[in-house]
């Protein structure tokens, strides 16, 4: 039987780690995270784990203690946010090259500057090209079914990658919802044990891991470690095949609502689709025909199937959460509107920067967004494509 | 109405701090202006840096050019000050976790080279802002959220890790022993090169409450009876020394600068050619 329990979204991600029991644990304290490797570490003081906890000096040495344990085929997780995240930069792109599945707690926070420690995803999008497969998270629920699904993505030996978990720093994180557990001995059958193929201090196969790599051979390794982020998406939608045989709960590379015969719709990502159903259901009692997708994998990105599953839409509003400062509007409008570019072209497309900062995000400011993009359909007219909700101009 | 020396030195429409009930740092914070105010300095020639945590918003409520930064890194931005505009007095606030863990290495650097910079470390013994894990001078088995059966690892000695590391100017003190704070960092501003000033600031939402050491007025009692000035250590037996630990100058020692060294082999290159 399914366990009912109310918790925080910091608190699920603890209970999903209790659960997996991991090797190693390095984490570093930084809101709005901290809570995560503090629960952690009580589990770990009271017996409940077998990890052994490392308190760091910082998240560069978290990253790094990380890597050693994943290489010396341990199985290993951490947490942190924002400017934590920043300092571990240089250790994320060589836990993915090394192709080693450690699992990362994200709770996003807006990265410095301005100091800030309120949400928005400028952190985690920074990171998007480290080689990291990244999860992201409405509620406390999909965080915690997340991070049991990542380290089962991660491990798969078509796959070896490591996997961010990314849920909205204090609007989740810090948040108290009605959660549904699974009891330890399922999630203990479902994750299963690591059992690396090579690893350090193996006694029947001594490996050299991290050595230089130099024109030679780079660009295979390259072209190697970009092939598992491409098995990653098959390996992504099996295990989530799997998680709904256990649980019930569907998930997929992303969240279509209500989107099906949708002529305005938006694109959105974590806690603020929350406040977009409850437009989408509003506006739809109206019947506006109004939708909305919800990303899940930003990677590896669903190009083809976002643009399958926009298709049909008249106007389109991607929601960024993260300032691209004169790119393509945010990383995320850039991704979609390359994805859409010669699959489904067509789609009048406008890009909205929201939230940051913590920057509160209301329905209203939702449903704004919905009439904009009426007012376009009606019109036929896009104007400024490149646009800002809630700041004060 | 604010005092004469908050009115002048402190940015009053910014308080009250945000600091909790019986935390040290403000009467730290206060004895800074206060050795500022000794030392005659030009308010405008003061730029006050901080990283991050519970010391670092001390510069929030301080009216100075003052420069907020990341966290542990508040030293190598003062250094790119102080490199900039050697006429300033450059005055770092840092903590135990900021200085000593994350920015450890800055720390060590910052006193290896002798920079005209002076640091007030508030030493709470515990990362307070985050909510209480045990940072490098938690002492020994004693508890922190992230150590709830006590910490394991040694703390640092953090006059002596300066000391050793090659700052010319070192003393400690309390937030109870105000007077001796005020003048330890007026101390450290006149002298050239680094100084670390230590401070000792109860944090009783944490360390104290995990560590049992009763309220913010026990361990204000617990700092007056156990601190020693190390002037009077010396005539003192090893017995009667025993569970204290020492404040006081510890070193004061000046030696060249590290700007203007630099400033000398700019002359010097400039003559040659």
């Amino acid at each position: 039987m399914p366990i009912r329990e109310r918790l925080s979204g910091n608190e699920a991600i603890a209970v999903a780690m209790r659960q997996i029991n991991p090797d190693v644990v390095a984490a570093f304290p930084i809101t709005p995270s901290t809570e995560i490797p503090q629960y952690f570490s009580q589990f770990v003081a009271n017996g409940e784990v077998e990890t052994e906890f490392v308190a760091v000096e910082s998240e560069h040495s978290a990253m790094s203690a990380c890597v050693g344990a994943q290489a010396a085929g341990g199985r290993t997780m951490t947490a942190t946010s924002a400017n934590g995240l920043a300092l571990m930069w240089e250790v994320l792109y060589i836990a993915a090259a090394m192709k080693l599945p450690v699992t990362m707690a994200c709770v996003n926070r807006a990265l410095s500057g301005p100091l800030n420690i309120h949400n928005d995803h400028s952190d985690s999008m920074g990171a998007r090209d480290s080689g990291w497969i990244q999860l992201y998270s409405e509620n406390n629920q999909e965080a915690y079914d997340n991070m049991l699904q990542a380290t089962r993505i991660g491990e798969h030996k078509d796959v070896m990658l490591p996997v961010m978990v990314c849920q909205d720093g204090f609007i989740t994180s810090h948040a108290v919802e009605n959660i549904e557990l699974l009891e330890d001995d399922k999630i203990k059958a479902f994750v299963g044990e690591y059992k690396p193929e090579h690893y350090l201090m193996n006694p029947k196969e001594k490996i050299a891991v991290g050595p230089l790599d130099l024109p030679a051979h780079c660009f295979e390794h390259k072209r190697e470690q970009a092939q598992s982020m491409i098995n990653a998406k098959k390996v992504i939608l099996d295990i989530a095949v799997e998680f709904e045989k256990l649980t019930g709960r569907k998930y997929d590379l992303f969240e279509s609502y209500k989107l099906q015969d949708a002529e305005v719709a938006i694109v959105i990502i974590n806690s603020t689709a929350g406040t977009a159903k409850t437009v989408v259901d509003k506006l739809r009692e109206e019947g506006v025909k109004a939708g909305l997708l919800k990303i899940r994998v930003f990677r590896p990105f669903p190009s083809n199937e976002i643009a399958d599953a926009l298709r049909h839409v008249k106007v389109l509003a991607v929601m960024d959460k993260a300032e691209g400062f004169s790119a393509v509007g945010g990383p995320l409008n850039a991704d979609i509107r390359a994805a859409l570019y010669g699959n489904a072209d067509g789609i009048k497309t406008v890009n909205y920067i929201y939230g940051l900062g913590g920057r509160d995000v209301r329905s209203d400011d939702i449903e704004t967004v919905y009439r904009d993009l009426l007012e376009i359909q009606k019109t036929g007219k896009v104007g400024a494509d490149y646009r800002y909700i809630g700041v004060r101009e | 109405m604010p005092s004469a020396l908050v009115e002048k030195y402190f940015r009053a429409d910014k308080l009250p701090q945000i600091w909790c009930p019986g935390c040290g740092h403000g009467i730290v914070t206060r004895a800074i202006a206060a050795a500022i105010e000794k030392a005659g300095l030009d308010k405008d020639k003061v730029c006050v840096v901080s990283g991050i945590g519970c010391s670092s918003r001390a510069p929030g409520y301080l009216d100075f050019n003052t420069l907020h930064t990341t966290h542990g890194r508040a030293l190598a931005f003062a250094t790119g000050v102080k490199l900039a505009h050697p006429e300033l007095k450059v005055i770092v606030i840092t903590g135990d976790g900021d200085c000593t863990a994350i920015g450890g290495n800055h720390f060590i650097h910052a006193c290896r080279r002798n920079i005209g910079i002076t640091t007030i470390l508030y030493n709470n013994n515990i990362y307070g802002m985050t909510g209480g894990q045990y940072s490098p001078t938690t002492p020994k088995f004693e508890k922190g959220t992230t150590a709830p059966y006590g910490n394991i690892d040694k703390a640092f000695d953090v006059c002596n890790l300066a000391s050793s590391a090659g700052a010319t100017y070192v003393g400690r003190s309390t937030a109870y022993h105000a007077a001796l704070l005020t003048s330890l960092v007026q101390n450290g501003l006149n002298n050239d090169g680094f100084s670390l000033i230590e401070a000792i600031s109860g944090c009783p939402t944490y360390y104290g409450r995990k560590n049992k050491k009763g309220d913010a007025v026990n361990m204000m009692e617990w700092y007056k009876n156990h601190a020693v000035n190390i002037a009077a250590a010396s005539k003192m037996t090893p017995e009667a020394l025993e569970g204290k630990f020492l404040i006081g100058e510890f070193k004061n020692s000046p030696e060249p600068e590290y700007t203007s060294e630099y400033q000398k082999i700019i002359d010097r290159m400039k003559k040659e050619r």
